[in-house]
């Protein structure tokens, strides 16, 4: 393992977990089926009057979203947690955070498309716009990595706790806001037929953002949960 | 000044340190809310737009303050703990979330008792409001997870890096919020020109705010020095001081 390149290690670790997430997977498909339940629940519990749906729908699908994601959270480290592979990879020769970048990528792989490909079907029973929905997945597509990528210091300060579950819902969804915000803002937007340049680049720096420093809080709070 | 700074990194002289501030701070904290009080509630003149109700401001804006000193505060304890491994900032950090908590939650409380008279409403989903109540929940957050880790050391460390990623979503919470229509009135103190402000309403907030920040020391110094004893619990001079029944 030693005379393995970085590149090398971050394409063997994706390919594990994203081979891992296969064989299991029931765990996979149970948060999507959370997040269309939770979202066929407001029409039931709403009106299913498609003008009122329509305003509802950008703020129900991302919260839906949130949820999913946080539920899905739980798998990103619990398993290799508890069979000890997770301290093999603190060990190893490459830096941590590249690592993490790998498990969160393979974590966003096999929840956050899926989450992606299934909204604009959501997005049509909810009666949103057809316009709306190519910025609905622009949304997603910008915004469910920052969700993975948060997530990811969430779960790692959480993963030695019997009882982190609910923890990680307190500790995470503070921090999912502001995705929330620019997010269901663009889609609102873009169904009254504004201008959402704005909102779209703010996410796109949330991305980066995230994707440049929550590697490195999460390695760090790995490093905290395992001592 | 490093060797000050040394210094107050031993629990035991900032132990003995803190228990002589203590009454200082604490008298200091009294007369200034007295001269704040007098000077809020009786010396300055009522307002033209909101008449008296705006005197709620001499607990509510030192409060929403404080709520943001505090947090920064957390971060930095939590930085100085996680690079230098100070033990001191460890305890000044979690000592200081529930006080923290609290301001916010008064913040919050007076906020809404104001705004049902000049607003209407008990609550509006505003930037500042919003972004104030999410404060709320970063700090029991970084509470809950302090309880919920068994061993010292590891929880502060934990609630280091959460406190760190919170500061740093502090600034992005706030600014995308207030592209929401904002109902909050603006800041009258901090301002590039002179406060927008008269004199003599001016002064006795800042007093207000003076005496929260003494009784931040005041209350953070006593619940320092409990957490210090309970830490120390097994060296030598903690047990001294128990054997002499102080």
């Amino acid at each position: 393992m030693n005379n393995t390149g970085l590149f090398t290690a971050f394409l063997t670790i994706l390919k594990r977990d994203l081979t891992l997430a296969y064989r299991t997977r029931s765990e996979v498909v149970n948060p999507l089926l959370f997040f269309i339940i939770v979202i066929s629940l407001f029409p039931l519990a709403v009106s299913p009057d498609p003008n009122i749906l329509r305003k509802l729908a950008p703020g129900v699908i991302w919260v839906a979203a949130l949820l999913a994601t946080l539920l899905s959270l739980d798998s990103l480290f619990r398993s290799d947690f508890d069979d000890g592979a997770l301290d093999q990879l603190l060990l190893s020769v490459h830096p941590t955070p590249v690592l993490v970048l790998a498990k969160v990528l393979a974590h966003w792989m096999v929840t956050g498309i899926p989450l992606l490909l299934l909204s604009p079907l959501l997005a049509v029973l909810l009666h949103l716009p057809t316009d709306a929905i190519g910025v609905l997945l622009a949304t997603l597509a910008l915004g469910s990595p920052v969700l993975s990528l948060v997530g990811a210091i969430g779960v790692a300060l959480t993963v030695g706790l019997r009882r982190g579950g609910v923890l990680l819902s307190l500790l995470i969804l503070p921090l999912y806001i502001p995705v929330l915000i620019f997010a269901a803002n663009a889609v609102g937007n873009a169904a009254a037929g504004l201008i959402i340049t704005g909102q779209l680049y703010f996410l796109a720096a949330l991305l980066v953002l995230s994707l440049t420093l929550a590697p490195v809080a999460a390695a760090a709070a790995l490093r905290i949960s395992l001592r | 000044m490093w060797l000050w700074f040394h210094k107050l990194g031993s629990p035991k002289y900032f132990y003995t340190l803190a228990g002589k501030l203590i009454p200082w701070f604490g008298w200091i904290t009294l007369l200034l809310v007295l001269a704040g009080l007098y000077g809020g509630l009786i010396l300055a003149p009522t307002d033209y737009q909101q008449g008296e109700s705006y005197r709620i401001i001499y607990i509510h804006v030192p409060a929403a303050w404080m709520s943001l000193f505090i947090y920064i505060v957390m971060a930095i304890c939590g930085a100085i703990g996680l690079i230098w491994k100070m033990k001191m900032a460890d305890i000044i950090a979690s000592s200081s979330a529930p006080i923290g908590a609290a301001f916010t939650f008064l913040a919050l409380v007076t906020g809404s008792l104001w705004g049902k008279p000049m607003w209407g409403t008990w609550w509006t989903w505003d930037a500042r409001l919003t972004s104030e109540l999410i404060l709320l929940f970063l700090y029991l957050g970084f509470m809950g997870l302090q309880s919920a880790i068994v061993d010292r050391r590891t929880a502060a460390n934990a609630c280091a890096v959460l406190a760190l990623v919170g500061v740093v979503n502090i600034p992005i919470i706030h600014y995308s919020v207030e592209w929401w229509n904002t109902l909050h009135q603006g800041s009258t103190v901090m301002r590039m020109d002179k406060p927008a402000m008269d004199t003599r309403m001016l002064i006795p907030l800042l007093l207000m705010w003076l005496s929260s920040q003494f009784y931040y020391g005041t209350v953070l110094m006593m619940r320092a020095r409990n957490e210090v004893l309970d830490r120390e619990r097994d060296t030598g001079w903690v047990k001294e001081l128990a054997m002499e029944g102080k």
